[in-house]
C-alpha cells in the first residue's frame, strides 16, 4: 500500500532537486541579464561588458601632484562641491629622524587639501628635514572581493562583469552602509542625489573607447589604464606590470584590490 | 573634549586633527544620532522580552507582576525600532526594496525579515494569546470606543472555555520559547551590522554581536525596573519588593556578564594592539572621555555594579526605601550607560579616519533629522505608545 505513495514522494523530491539544479543557473543568468541592463545604462547600445576587463594602475614615481586628475574628475562627473571626491591626490612627507633618536625615520605627515585640486601649501617642515616626499593618487581600488558591494542591502551597487564597481542611482536607498564598508574612503553620500557615489572609471567614456578623464589629463602618465581582455601592442598597462614590483593598499583586509601601485611607501594606506 | 560640550549650545565648525580622507571631512558623521538610537531601542526590545520570558519559560514566579508590563514595553519599543533607521535613509521611499529585493550577503538586508518575524510571529501573536481571554471579558464589560477596540482585538474568537484557555497558554509558551532565540537573533544581528565592517577597527569584531546581546539584556531589564517603579509611583501602588529584588538580581548578573565580555573585548584589543590600536587608544582616552570613561564605564557600569552587588550581599540589612532608591538609580544609570555605549560604538567608530591618521569632530545640531530634538522625540515616542498600551491593556487590579 505504501509503496506507490513513497515512490511518488520520491519522484517529487527528485523533481524538486532537478528543478533546483536547473533554477540555479537560470537565476544566475537572470542576474547577469539584470546587471547587463544596469551596466549598459550609461554605456552605448551594443556595448558588451563581458568582453572587457578594465583596470587602472598608479605609478606614484611619476606623480607630480598637479591635481589635474582630481579636478578633471569633478568636472567630468559633476561631483558636488565640498568634501566629495571620486579621486584625489595625497601628499606624503616623511621626515628625517631626530638626531640621536636612533629611529630609522621621523614622522609621516599626510595632507590633501581639497583633494589636491588647488595644489599644496608649503611643507610644514624645513626642506632639509625631509627624508622622502611623494604623491599618491587615490581612486576606487576595484576590489575583487569588494566589501562595499557585499554589504549593500538591496544590491544597488555591484561588480560589473567588465571590472568596474558601479552604483544604480535609481535603486540605491542611501543607507550609507557601503561608505562605511569601503576601507579606502572612496565613496560618499551625494548631497544632491542622496545616494552613494564613487569612481566609475568614467563609465560613460570607457564604454565609448575613451580613457577616464583623470587618465586623459595626467601630464606624466602616472595613471595607466587598460583592458586586460584586449591587450594592444606596447600596452602601457602590460608594460607597467612587466616593469614594476607592485603593491596594493591595505592588503591585510583581503579585499584584493585590482588597482596596483608602484613606487609607494609602507606608510601609504 | 570641550567641543562636545560647546556643541550643545553654540555652533562649532567641524575640525580635523591629522589626516582624514577627503570624503570623510564632512560636517557630520554619516551615521548620526538616529543610528545611535536604532540599536538602543532594538536592544531595549530584546532585553524586555527576555525579561518577560523569565516568567513564561523559566517559570520565575516572583516576576509575574512585571510580565505583562515587560511584554507591552517590548511591543511599544519594537514599533519604534525601525523608525530611526527609516528616517536616516537618503531615500526612505525605497525602503521596501530591502524586503522586496534583498541582497543576501548584506547584514542589513535581512533586518526587515528578522524584524517582521519578531513583530508578527513572536510578539504580536504571543501578546494576543496572552490577552485573548481578557479581550473577550473586557469586550463584554466595556462599552463605547474602548469596547469596540476590545471586540476588534478578539478577532471574533470568543471561546473562553477551559480547554481553549489551556491551548492559549500552551501556544503562548511555545511562542515564548521560540521568542528567546528570536530576540537574540534580532539584536545579535544588529551587532553584526557593525561587527561585519572590517574596514573599521573599532567595529569589525567577532564579539560585537555578543556584546550587543548582553548590553541589550542589561538595558532591557533596567528599562523594566524603571517602568515598573514609575508605573507603581503614578498609580500610588506599593512596589512588590520580592519582584523588585529578583529583577535586581537578574540585572546584576546580566551586568556582570556584560562587563566581563566588554572587558574581554578591551583586553584583547589592548593586548593584540593591532594596526588601528593607536587611534582607538586616543579615541578612548581623549575623544570619548565623557561618554566612554565616565558615561559608559564609571557611571553606566561600575556604580550600578557596586550598588546592585552590595544589595546581593546585604539585601536584608538595607531598609526597603533605601533598596528601592538603589534599584531605581541603578536602572537609570544603566539606561544612560547603555545609551552611551551605543553612542561610543556608532559615533566613536566614525570619529577617526579610516586612514588611521586623523580624528574628526562631531557637531550635533539641535534641529534637523540628526539633531537633539529629533533624538529626544524618538526616545519619548515609545514611552507615549507604552502609556496608551498601559491604559488599554494593564488595569490597576490586573498588574500581574
Amino acid at each position: 500500500m505504501n509503496k506507490p505513495v513513497s515512490r511518488r514522494s520520491l519522484l517529487g523530491k527528485i523533481g524538486a532537486a532537478v528543478a533546483g539544479v536547473l533554477a540555479a543557473p537560470a537565476a544566475k543568468a537572470a542576474k547577469a541579464v539584470v546587471q547587463r541592463v544596469l551596466v549598459t545604462a550609461e554605456a552605448p547600445k551594443g556595448y558588451d561588458p563581458t568582453q572587457h576587463k578594465w583596470v587602472m594602475a598608479i605609478d606614484a614615481n611619476r606623480c607630480i601632484g598637479c591635481g589635474f586628475c582630481a579636478e578633471a574628475c569633478k568636472k567630468e562627473n559633476h561631483v558636488p562641491e565640498g568634501p566629495y571626491f571620486r579621486t584625489w591626490v595625497e601628499r606624503y612627507i616623511i621626515t628625517k629622524p631626530k638626531p640621536g633618536s636612533s629611529a630609522a625615520r621621523g614622522e609621516t605627515l599626510v595632507d590633501c587639501p581639497n583633494g589636491g585640486i588647488n595644489g599644496y601649501p608649503e611643507a610644514p617642515v624645513p626642506k632639509e628635514d625631509i627624508q622622502h616626499s611623494f604623491f599618491v593618487p587615490k581612486l576606487c581600488n576595484l576590489c575583487q572581493h569588494s566589501p562595499c558591494t557585499q554589504v549593500c542591502p538591496v544590491g544597488a551597487t555591484f561588480d560589473a562583469p567588465d571590472g568596474a564597481v558601479l552604483i544604480d542611482p535609481t535603486y540605491c536607498i542611501g543607507c550609507g552602509f557601503c561608505i562605511q564598508a569601503c576601507p579606502y574612503g572612496c565613496r560618499f553620500l551625494s548631497p544632491v542625489t542622496k545616494t552613494a557615489e564613487k569612481c566609475t572609471l568614467c563609465y560613460h567614456r570607457i564604454t565609448r573607447g575613451l580613457k577616464p578623464a583623470c587618465v586623459e589629463v595626467c601630464p606624466t602618465q602616472a595613471r595607466i589604464f587598460g583592458d586586460l581582455k584586449h591587450p594592444v601592442p606596447d600596452d602601457p598597462i602590460q608594460q607597467f606590470y612587466q616593469n614594476n614590483l607592485v603593491e596594493a593598499l591595505k592588503p591585510h583586509l583581503g579585499t584584493e584590490p585590482r588597482v596596483f601601485y608602484a613606487g609607494i611607501d609602507k606608510e601609504v594606506r | 573634549m570641550t567641543n562636545e560640550l560647546t556643541n550643545i549650545v553654540q555652533v562649532v565648525m567641524p575640525h580635523f586633527e591629522g589626516y582624514v580622507y577627503p570624503n570623510e571631512a564632512t560636517q557630520q558623521p554619516l551615521w548620526g544620532i538616529l543610528i545611535v538610537l536604532y540599536p538602543y531601542i532594538t536592544g531595549l526590545v530584546a532585553g524586555a522580552f527576555i525579561m518577560a520570558s523569565l516568567v513564561r519559560v523559566f517559570n520565575v514566579k516572583a516576576l509575574e507582576p512585571v510580565y505583562r508590563l515587560s511584554m507591552l514595553t517590548a511591543f511599544a519599543f519594537l514599533l519604534c525600532a525601525p523608525l530611526p533607521l527609516l528616517f536616516h535613509l537618503g531615500h526612505p521611499e525605497r525602503c521596501f526594496e530591502v524586503m522586496m529585493t534583498p541582497h543576501l550577503t548584506s547584514p542589513m538586508a535581512i533586518f526587515g525579515f528578522v524584524y517582521a518575524w519578531y513583530l508578527m510571529a513572536v510578539l504580536l501573536l504571543e501578546l494576543w494569546f496572552d490577552y485573548r481571554r481578557d479581550f473577550v471579558g473586557w469586550s463584554e464589560s466595556t462599552s463605547g470606543f474602548k469596547g469596540i477596540l476590545y471586540r476588534l482585538f478578539t478577532v471574533g474568537v470568543t471561546d473562553v472555555s477551559e480547554p481553549a484557555v489551556q491551548l492559549d497558554h500552551k501556544i503562548g509558551h511555545i511562542l515564548s520559547v521560540v521568542g528567546i532565540p528570536s530576540a537574540f537573533l534580532l539584536h545579535g544581528y544588529v551587532g553584526f551590522i557593525f561587527g561585519s565592517v572590517k574596514a573599521n577597527p573599532w567595529w569589525g569584531n567577532a564579539l560585537m554581536p555578543i556584546i550587543f546581546i548582553m548590553s541589550a539584556m542589561v538595558s532591557g531589564i533596567a528599562l523594566c525596573v524603571f517602568n515598573y517603579m514609575v508605573l507603581s509611583w503614578i498609580r500610588r501602588k506599593t512596589v512588590d519588593m520580592k519582584c523588585l529584588d529578583v529583577m535586581g538580581m537578574y540585572l546584576f548578573y546580566a551586568l556582570v556578564m556584560d562587563t566581563a565580555i566588554e572587558g574581554l573585548d578591551w583586553i584583547h584589543r589592548i593586548y593584540s594592539a593591532e594596526e588601528g590600536f593607536r587611534v582607538i587608544q586616543y579615541m578612548a582616552r581623549v575623544k570619548l572621555f565623557y561618554t566612554l570613561s565616565l558615561g559608559q564605564v564609571a557611571f553606566g557600569t561600575l556604580v550600578p555594579l557596586i550598588l546592585l552587588g552590595v544589595l546581593q550581599l546585604v539585601r536584608r540589612r538595607v531598609p526597603e526605601l533605601q533598596r528601592r532608591r538603589m534599584y531605581f538609580s541603578s536602572a537609570m544609570l544603566i539606561l544612560v550607560g547603555v545609551l552611551a555605549m551605543r553612542w561610543n560604538v556608532v559615533i566613536g567608530g566614525q570619529l577617526f579616519s579610516k586612514s588611521l591618521r586623523g580624528i574628526m569632530s562631531y557637531k550635533m545640531e539641535f534641529a534637523g533629522l540628526e539633531g537633539w530634538f529629533m533624538g529626544v522625540v524618538l526616545l519619548c515616542l515609545p514611552f507615549v505608545i507604552l502609556t496608551v498600551f498601559v491604559k488599554l491593556f494593564l488595569s490597576e487590579h490586573d498588574q500581574r
